[in-house]
């Protein structure tokens, strides 16, 4: 509904002699400017966001007591050790590589599982199956993350990969925190974000593509994985890059199961800290409130916005750019 | 799709082919098992974990040293009081954005500029805007002090206020709310958008305004749809741990909340809480909470699948 049809209705209206009274315009007018402020708010907080983190990063930046630390030397350090004794270090790539290697697993795991099952169930599967795995992949979407940290830590650690590292070198690998099961619990937690977004996309190509790759000769196989995926390809990276972006910001499940060892490493058997877990460490109480190491976890922050807010732009870049429109 | 594998009446193809086809399906079912087979696995171990602690004294007992004595009460308590602040604010201001932006909104940049930032907002991880809370409604940017919070009304009272916020129940469903407004603003607005134009135009030509047109035709049009898409965001909310513990939760705590201004923990985080001990009784009984949660989260989700069903009036 454009303004303009509302003005022209309502002239329509006024000569007539279905004049809506001024009370009644006003109250539309005092409606819209009330929704319009709701509509605000959510720029609001984005304007909030941006300010906070920066004015904060800033003042990390600007510390008095700390000369060392600058914007250079945070963006390019190898070394995270700012709880450490008296000469902490804050270079932020240790904490950027442990998001990144957790990030990478869970996108090793989700991303296979998740495009395959997503063809099976937009191509292949009867209703009969497809209707429950779907109830059962929105259930995986539902269950709290926190969840799937208490999952890594008690059951894919000590019960998968303790178990069968045992079993293959006869010697103990992985610890009770390590990088691998965190991941693989993040892989988890996008599995059916990526299957869900991927079989919309899916679904979404016209059923003349298919009919045509069938009359040609093509097998199911031929038709679903040569002429339906690359048709909705801009779909599914998008719902990828979608699912990244949650991956890089989970916070409980490498808070849990993910140690607290910020490493320039990408040994899925260590430790690993992320940019998300040290914010956690420094919240809980680690740290006291102005000191030093609190700052930081702002500038980490603001970091870690700026990663989500890149990869945002990049995923609407596909979606435009790739877009496969089909009469 | 009449059967799976080959379409009849197609001339054969090369025999390698159909392997490959036939090689795919099975790889397509194996993965399909494994998706499945993880949540079984999940609930399995959860249950296994959890079950031997399970009973009344466990809901109806505050946090303790000894995880046998130790219960949820304080957790769900707050759980219900934060999340209940967050729905409560959430969903006006999710539907009239919706509303705006669906009905009302000029097609210009300032509409399109409001789109984009909602839909980046639902990328922001919610650690961040944690740090937002804890900013804007816990310390409300340092403009009051601290150690000495200017108050409002009775602390007997429900209303009480007191600024800043602090560390409370109303800071915690005030941030909650930022981090599903992105989420029930898209499903609202696709729940308007489904609603046939007709409806509208026929409304308009009698000569309502558009507020009547919202307010008398579409919102209950759309309310079914608008209701799934409010209980799935609010089923986040309840799952939430990471913002609420940068907000400030207590961590020990042995009270229920009283007005909006008490201090606070939820289910997750308790489940954080316990999970995150070596000791394997703290293990047993965080499974045990998982339990209740994930209890909790079907019954949510199963009144939202019957209201629906119930609200749902056939259009056109």
């Amino acid at each position: 509904m454009s303004p303009s049809d509302q003005t022209s209705l309502s002239h329509a209206a006024r000569r007539g002699r279905l004049v809506p009274r001024r009370s009644r315009l006003r109250s539309e007018a005092i409606v819209r400017k009330t929704l319009f402020g709701t509509a605000l708010l959510s720029v609001g907080t984005t304007g909030a966001i941006i300010v906070v983190l920066a004015l904060e990063a800033i003042s990390f930046f600007a510390l008095p007591d700390h000369p060392e630390i600058s914007l250079v030397g945070f963006a390019t350090g190898t070394e995270w050790s700012p709880l450490l004794g008296a000469e902490p270090k804050f270079g932020v790539l240790p904490l950027v590589c442990g998001t990144l290697l957790i990030t990478g697993i869970a996108a090793l795991v989700a991303l296979p599982i998740g495009l395959v099952t997503s063809v099976f169930l937009s191509e292949y599967a009867p209703g009969w199956l497809r209707t429950p795995v779907k109830a059962i992949l929105e259930l995986l979407a539902g269950v709290p993350t926190v969840v799937y940290g208490f999952f890594a830590l008690t059951f894919i650690t000590p019960d998968i990969l303790q178990r069968v590292s045992r079993w293959v070198t006869g010697d103990e690998v992985f610890g009770t925190y390590n990088a691998l099961s965190a991941g693989i619990a993040v892989g988890i937690m996008i599995l059916p974000i990526i299957c869900s977004l991927s079989e919309d996309a899916l679904r979404a190509v016209p059923r003349s593509l298919r009919d045509g790759a069938y009359a040609l000769g093509g097998t199911k196989f031929d038709t679903s994985v040569r002429v339906v995926l690359p048709a909705a390809l801009s779909g599914i990276v998008a719902a990828f890059l979608l699912a990244v972006t949650r991956a890089i910001g989970e916070t409980m499940i490498v808070a849990l199961a993910a140690g607290s060892v910020p490493s320039l490493t990408l040994d899925p058997a260590s430790q690993s800290q992320t940019m998300t877990g040290y914010m956690v460490q420094i919240f809980l109480g680690d740290a006291p409130a102005g000191g030093v190491e609190y700052q930081s976890a702002y500038a980490v922050a603001a970091t870690l916005f700026l990663i989500t807010l890149v990869l945002a732009w990049v995923g609407g870049l596909v979606l435009r750019r790739f877009r496969e429109e089909y009469e | 799709m009449s059967s799976i594998g080959q379409i009849p009446g197609t001339p054969i193809p090369p025999s390698r082919r159909l392997l490959t086809n036939r090689a795919f399906l099975s790889v397509c079912l194996a993965s399909t098992t494994l998706a499945v087979a993880v949540l079984c696995a999940l609930i399995i171990s959860v249950a296994v974990d959890g079950w031997g602690s399970l009973s009344w004294d466990f809901l109806d007992s505050f946090a303790s040293r000894k995880p046998e004595k130790a219960g949820i009460k304080a957790a769900l308590f707050g759980s219900l009081w934060v999340v209940a602040t967050c729905a409560l604010t959430a969903i006006p201001i999710g539907v009239g954005t919706a509303v705006y932006l669906e009905e009302f909104a000029p097609k210009n940049r300032v509409t399109r500029f409001i789109q984009l930032n909602i839909t980046n907002l639902a990328g922001v991880p919610s650690i961040v805007y944690g740090i937002i809370g804890l900013t804007a409604f816990s310390r409300m940017f340092g403009v009051f002090r601290l150690d000495e919070p200017v108050t409002l009304g009775n602390s007997e009272t429900f209303w009480f206020l007191q600024f800043p916020f602090g560390p409370s129940v109303l800071a915690a469903g005030l941030t909650l709310m930022l981090v599903i407004l992105p989420v029930m603003i898209v499903s609202s607005q696709e729940a308007l958008r489904s609603v046939p134009a007709t409806l509208r135009q026929g409304s308009l030509a009698m000569g309502a305004t558009t507020w009547q047109t919202v307010w008398r035709l579409t919102l209950p049009a759309a309310i079914p749809t608008i209701i799934t898409g409010t209980i799935l965001a609010i089923s986040r909310a309840i799952g939430e741990a990471a913002p609420l513990l940068v907000v400030g939760a207590a961590l020990l705590i042995f009270r229920t909340p009283e007005n909006l201004m008490s201090s606070f923990t939820v289910l997750p985080l308790q489940i954080f809480n316990w999970a995150g001990r070596p000791q394997a009784g703290f293990h047993a009984i965080a499974a045990a909470a998982i339990i209740v949660q994930l209890v909790l989260l079907i019954l949510f989700n199963g009144t939202a699948v019957a209201l629906r069903l119930r609200l749902q009036k056939p259009l056109q």
